[in-house]
C-alpha cells in the first residue's frame, strides 16, 4: 500500500484561512484518509474481497455572537479546492443560523508540542500482500474446522489491514498530523451436535502485523468457543455471583465511560452526576484511561482538538477521581480538558476514552472460578438493555454454570439484571488476566449477586 | 438571520432524474459504464455492477434550550463490484471518474484468476423505477435552515411548559436527501431519489429529591416532507409522549423476573418481529445454513394465523424504497403465512446461489459497503380480537407498549430486546409501571406460543435503524396487540 501524499496539513490550513476570510471568528479542519482492504473466507473459498481509498474532510466554525459563539460544522469527501473553498463559505453561514454558546470555541492554549512517536504503524506493513493476509484467514479458518468434527460450519473468518493518516489545524496556530494503521483477524466458526447449532467468535487486532495472534491459534480458540456452548439452555431464575470474562467484562468499562463522560454530566444524563471523590466502587477497582500507550489501538499523540493525550486515572481504588474531558464540557463543568476530544473527521469533537482498562488484580480466572461455589460465568452479552441516567442494566446473557467452583453445562436465553452502580460496588473479584482486544481492555471480573431470569 | 444556500441546486426530486443528476454532475454516461464493464468483465466471472451515490445529509440540534450547532455532510462516490460463484469482489471510491472507475474495475476483479473474452456489453438507457413512493417538492435539505432552528426551539419552550420536573430537553431534526444510481453489466440502470427526514425529542425529569433522574423519549420520520414535521400536529404529541414516559418512569418499579404471560402493544413491538424472525430470514444466513430457520421453508414456526411480511412499497415509510441498492423494485414479500415460514429475503447474489428469485431487499449503507439481505419494513397481519379483551384475557404478566432496542443471534435463534413502557399486568388489568424490562425468547419458537392477535395493527412513528454486519439502514416495523404465552421476562425482581 502507498503512503499518503503530503498535501494534508495545507489543505486543512487553507480551509481554516478560508473560513477565516469568510468572517470566522476561529475556526477548525480535520482531515481523515485511509486505504484499507478486508477479505473473507468461509470453507477456504473467498466469499468476499473489498478495497477502499477514502477521504473526509470536516470543516468546524465559530462565528461571534452576543455572549458566545455561534458553531457550525460541514464535511465533504469533494477535496477539489472549489468544493472546499465553497464549503468554508457555508460552514460560516450556517453557524450564523445557530445559537450563541458562552461555552462554544477552540481550547485556548495548552496544544501539543513536540509529537512523540507511538509506534502506531510498521512501515514495513505497508509491503502487505491482500493475498497473504487472506491466507491468515485460511489457516484461522482450517484450524477451526480441524479442531473438532462438530465444527461443521462458519460465518467466515475475516482480515483487515488499514492505514490511515490523521492531519488536524486550527486558527489557535496548531497544525499536525500522525500516521497510524490497524490489522485484525477474526474468526467464526459454527459447532453442531444433536440438532443444535452455536457459533462464537475470537479475534486478534494490532497496529503491527507482527502484533497479531497466531492464525491457527485464533482459530482454534474461537472453535472451543462455540463447542463449549453446545447443550445451552436455560436456568431457574435466581440470584448468584456472575463472573464476567474479559471479552464481555470490557464492555462494562465501555458504558461506564459514558456515564464518565463530560457531556453525559453537563446534560444531567449519567448516574454518577454528583458522585466525584466518592466511592463509586469496590476498592478492587482502578480504571485508567490513557493515550500515550506505546502501539496500543486506542493511542493517538494529540487529540481531536489538538491536545496532548496523557494518563488520567478515573477510578482509583473505587473512588471517583476524574471525567473525560474536552474543552467544551470543560468549560461547562469548569475543569481544564482532560485530553480526551474524541473526533472523526465528519464529527463535532465530543469525550471520549483513548486507552481505557480495569488494572488487573492477583488472582488468575481459574481460582476466580474454584472459589465460586455456584454461579454464572458469562461468555457473550446481547441486547441493549442498560440506561446511562439511572445505571439500570438487564441484558440477555449466554455462557457457563458453575456448580463447586467447576463449568457443568452451557446456559443460553436468560438475562442479567442489576444497576451499573450496584454492580461495581460488588464487585468481589479482579482476574490478572488482562485481555487486550481493542482500545478497552479488562480482566475476568466477578459480581457478588445478580438477578439471573431463565425458566 | 441568513440561511446557507446547498452546495448546488439539488433540484432533481424524482426517481427518474437522478441517472440525469449523475450525467450532469460526474459525466457518468453510457460510454464511460461501457468502459467500466468491459474492465470489470475481462476475466471469468458472472457478473458486475456499480452503484453511484450522492448524499447530502443536515442536521440542527437543541440542548440546554439552544440551537447550538448545524451540520451538514457530503457523501459521494462509487463502487464496483464484480461477482463470480459466491466470490465478490468489491472496489470503492470517492472520487467519481472514469480513471477511478477503471482502476475500481480491476481491483475488483482479483477475485477470479482465470481470464475470458469479454462478451458484447450491452448498452445502458437509464431507467426510472416504475413508481415513487416518496415524491416531494423540495428536497428535505433544502428546506432553510432558520425553520428548523425556529421548530427546535418552540419543541424546547412546549417541553418545559409541560411539566415542571423537566430539567433537561434535547431535540434534533436530521434530513437527508440521497441520490443512488445502479448500473448493471446486463444492461440495467435504473436510479432513485431518497428523502428520509426524523424528528427526536428527548427529556430528562427529575423528582422532588432531586436524585433520581429518568429519560423520556420519543421520535418520527419517514421519506416525505420535512414540512410535515413542523407542523404542531405532528409535533406537539410527540413531545407529549416523551414528557409522559419520563415521569411514568420516575413512578416504575422494579420489574419482575422469570418467564410469564407477555401481552405487547401495537407498533414499535413489531420489532420483536425483526429480531426473533426477520433476520433469521435473510438469504445470506440461510444460503450458508447458519441460521436457526435454515432448511425450514414449509414447516411451521408460528401459530395458525400468524402471518408476516417484508413490504418495501408502503408510500413514504421509513424502511420503503423504490427500488433496492442493486436496482430490484422493492416489493410485498410473506414470509409467514398462517404460521407456515413461506419466503426468505433476498438480494441478487443470493437468490441466484438458492436458485430463488431477488425479493428486491438487497441493501447497503452507502457505497462503501457491499449491499446485503436486508429487511425493508416487516409487520404481522391483523387479526380480529379486541386488544381490551387480550389485556383481560392474562392473569398476571407483563404488558409491553414501546422498546428500546433488540438483538439477535442468528445460528442459535436466541433474541432480546429491551422494554422503554412497560407495566404489570394484574387480574387482567394494566397495573404498575415497570423499569427496565428485557424480553429474551428463540426465534423459530416465540411465534408459536402467540395465543391472541388483535385487529389494531399499527406501524411504527418511522425511527427504526438496523444494524448488521457493521452497516446501518433505515427500516421500519408493525404490530397488532398480540399476547405471546411464556416469555422469559429479565428484570431485577427474582
Amino acid at each position: 500500500m502507498s503512503a499518503f501524499d503530503s498535501s494534508a496539513i495545507d489543505l486543512v490550513q487553507r480551509a481554516v484561512q478560508r473560513a477565516l476570510a469568510a468572517g470566522a471568528h476561529s475556526a477548525d479542519a480535520a482531515l481523515a484518509e485511509s486505504d484499507s482492504f478486508e477479505a473473507r473466507v468461509r470453507g477456504q473459498e473467498i466469499d468476499f474481497v473489498k478495497q477502499a481509498r477514502e477521504r473526509v474532510l470536516g470543516i468546524r466554525a465559530f462565528v461571534a455572537g452576543p455572549g458566545g459563539l455561534r458553531t457550525a460544522l460541514t464535511s465533504t469527501s469533494d477535496l477539489t479546492p472549489d468544493t472546499l473553498d465553497r464549503m468554508a463559505d457555508e460552514t460560516v453561514a450556517l453557524a450564523r443560523a445557530t445559537a450563541p454558546d458562552p461555552a462554544a470555541g477552540l481550547p485556548e492554549d495548552g496544544f501539543a508540542g513536540a509529537l512523540p512517536d507511538l509506534g502506531l504503524l510498521a512501515p514495513e506493513d505497508r509491503g502487505v500482500s491482500v493475498e497473504a493476509r487472506i491466507e491468515d484467514a485460511r489457516r484461522a479458518e482450517a484450524a477451526a474446522r480441524a479442531l473438532d468434527p462438530r465444527i461443521t460450519n462458519s460465518e467466515g473468518s475475516q482480515v483487515d489491514s488499514g492505514f490511515r493518516r490523521s492531519t488536524y489545524a486550527n486558527s489557535a496556530g496548531f497544525a499536525g498530523s500522525y500516521e497510524s494503521a490497524r490489522h485484525s483477524l477474526f474468526c467464526e466458526p459454527l459447532a453442531q451436535h444433536d440438532g443444535a447449532m452455536q457459533r462464537d467468535y475470537w479475534l486478534t487486532a494490532a497496529r503491527r502485523l507482527d502484533g497479531l495472534e497466531e492464525p491457527a491459534h485464533v482459530g482454534r480458540h474461537a472453535a472451543a468457543r462455540a463447542l463449549r456452548r453446545l447443550g445451552a439452555r436455560p436456568v431457574p431464575t435466581c440470584e448468584v455471583p456472575v463472573l464476567f470474562e474479559p471479552m464481555v467484562a470490557r464492555s462494562l468499562l465501555g458504558q461506564l465511560a459514558g456515564c464518565l463522560s463530560g457531556a453525559a454530566i453537563y446534560r444531567q444524563a449519567s448516574f454518577l452526576q454528583d458522585r466525584m471523590g466518592e466511592a463509586i466502587a469496590s476498592e478492587l477497582v482502578t480504571i485508567v484511561d490513557d493515550g500515550r500507550l506505546p502501539g496500543a489501538l486506542g493511542s493517538r499523540p494529540f487529540d481531536g482538538e489538538g491536545q496532548p493525550t496523557r494518563r488520567n486515572v478515573l477510578v482509583e481504588r473505587g473512588q471517583l477521581r476524574s471525567w473525560l474531558l474536552d474543552s467544551y464540557t470543560g468549560r461547562k463543568l469548569g475543569l481544564p480538558s482532560t485530553g480526551n476530544a474524541s473526533r472523526g473527521a465528519a464529527g463535532a469533537p465530543a469525550p471520549g476514552p483513548t486507552n481505557l482498562w480495569l488494572e488487573p488484580g492477583a488472582s488468575s480466572p481459574e481460582e476466580i472460578l474454584r472459589s465460586t461455589e455456584r454461579g454464572f460465568l458469562v461468555t457473550e452479552l446481547i441486547g441493549m438493555g442498560f440506561h446511562p441516567v439511572t445505571g439500570d442494566y438487564s441484558r440477555g446473557a449466554a455462557g457457563l454454570w458453575i456448580e463447586n467452583g467447576r463449568p457443568v453445562h452451557a446456559v443460553e436465553e436468560v438475562t442479567i439484571a442489576g444497576n451499573l452502580g450496584d454492580m461495581l460496588a460488588a464487585i468481589d473479584a479482579v482476574g490478572s488476566d488482562l485481555v487486550w482486544l481493542g482500545a478497552i481492555a479488562a480482566p475476568t471480573l466477578r459480581i457478588a449477586r445478580m438477578t439471573v431470569a431463565g425458566r | 438571520m441568513s440561511a446557507p444556500r446547498p452546495p448546488r441546486s439539488l433540484a432533481p426530486a424524482s426517481p427518474s432524474d437522478a441517472a440525469a443528476f449523475f450525467r450532469e454532475r460526474f459525466a457518468v454516461d453510457e460510454r464511460s459504464l461501457a468502459r467500466t464493464f468491459e474492465t470489470a468483465l475481462e476475466r471469468r466471472v458472472d457478473g458486475a455492477d456499480l452503484f453511484f451515490e450522492y448524499a447530502v445529509q443536515d442536521s440542527v440540534a437543541l440542548e440546554e434550550g439552544i440551537v447550538k450547532s448545524g451540520d451538514r455532510h457530503v457523501e459521494q462516490g462509487v463502487g464496483v463490484r464484480v461477482l463470480a460463484g459466491a466470490r465478490q469482489g468489491y472496489a470503492h471510491s470517492d472520487d467519481i471518474s472514469v480513471e477511478s472507475l477503471t482502476l475500481a474495475a480491476s481491483t475488483a476483479r482479483t477475485i477470479c484468476e482465470a481470464s475470458a473474452t469479454p462478451g458484447p456489453v450491452a448498452v445502458h438507457t437509464p431507467a426510472a423505477p416504475a413508481r415513487d413512493l416518496y415524491p416531494v417538492a423540495m428536497a428535505p435539505t433544502d428546506v432553510p435552515v432558520a425553520q428548523k432552528v425556529r421548530l427546535l426551539e418552540e419543541i424546547e419552550r412546549y417541553a418545559r411548559s409541560r411539566d415542571a420536573r423537566i430539567v433537561q430537553v434535547m431535540a434534533s431534526l436530521v434530513a437527508q436527501h440521497r441520490h443512488v444510481l445502479v448500473a448493471t453489466h446486463e444492461g440495467r440502470c435504473v436510479g432513485d431519489v431518497r428523502p428520509l427526514v426524523r424528528l427526536n425529542v428527548q427529556v430528562i425529569a427529575q423528582d422532588a429529591t432531586g436524585r433520581h433522574r429518568e429519560i423520556g423519549y420519543q421520535g418520527m420520520g419517514g421519506r416525505y416532507e420535512l414540512e410535515r414535521l413542523l407542523d404542531p400536529a405532528a409535533w406537539r404529541p410527540l413531545v407529549d409522549e416523551a414528557v409522559r414516559v419520563a415521569m411514568l418512569n420516575l413512578d416504575a418499579v422494579p420489574c419482575p423476573a422469570g418467564t410469564m404471560d407477555v401481552v405487547l402493544g401495537p407498533g414499535w413491538p413489531g420489532i420483536l418481529l425483526h429480531e426473533a424472525i426477520g433476520h433469521g430470514l435473510e438469504g445470506d444466513f440461510n444460503r450458508k445454513k447458519t441460521s436457526a430457520f435454515s432448511d425450514r421453508l414449509g414447516q411451521r414456526v408460528a401459530a395458525p394465523g400468524v402471518t408476516v411480511v417484508d413490504d418495501g412499497t408502503l408510500p413514504g415509510r421509513r424502511g420503503s424504497l423504490n427500488v433496492d441498492d442493486e436496482g430490484t423494485p422493492s416489493q410485498r414479500t410473506v414470509l409467514i403465512e398462517d404460521g407456515v415460514l413461506v419466503g426468505y429475503l433476498q438480494d441478487r447474489l443470493n437468490a441466484r446461489l438458492m436458485g430463488m428469485a431477488p425479493t428486491g431487499n438487497g441493501r447497503r449503507e452507502s457505497y462503501t459497503h457491499l449491499p446485503m439481505p436486508r429487511m425493508t419494513n416487516t409487520f404481522m397481519l391483523a387479526g380480529s380480537e379486541d386488544p381490551g379483551e387480550i389485556l383481560r384475557s392474562v392473569s398476571q404478566g407483563l404488558y409491553a407498549v414501546s422498546f428500546g432496542g433488540g438483538q439477535v443471534d442468528i445460528t442459535s435463534g436466541k433474541f432480546v430486546f429491551s422494554a422503554s413502557e412497560a407495566y404489570k399486568i394484574e387480574d387482567g388489568r394494566i397495573g404498575a409501571p415497570v423499569k427496565g424490562a428485557t424480553l429474551i425468547g428463540n426465534g423459530p419458537d416465540v411465534l408459536t406460543r402467540v395465543s391472541r392477535i388483535g385487529h389494531d395493527l399499527a406501524l411504527d412513528q418511522g425511527v427504526g435503524t438496523c444494524g448488521k454486519d457493521g452497516q446501518s439502514v433505515p427500516v421500519g416495523v408493525g404490530l397488532p396487540t398480540i399476547r405471546v404465552d411464556g416469555l422469559t421476562v429479565g428484570g431485577t425482581q427474582a
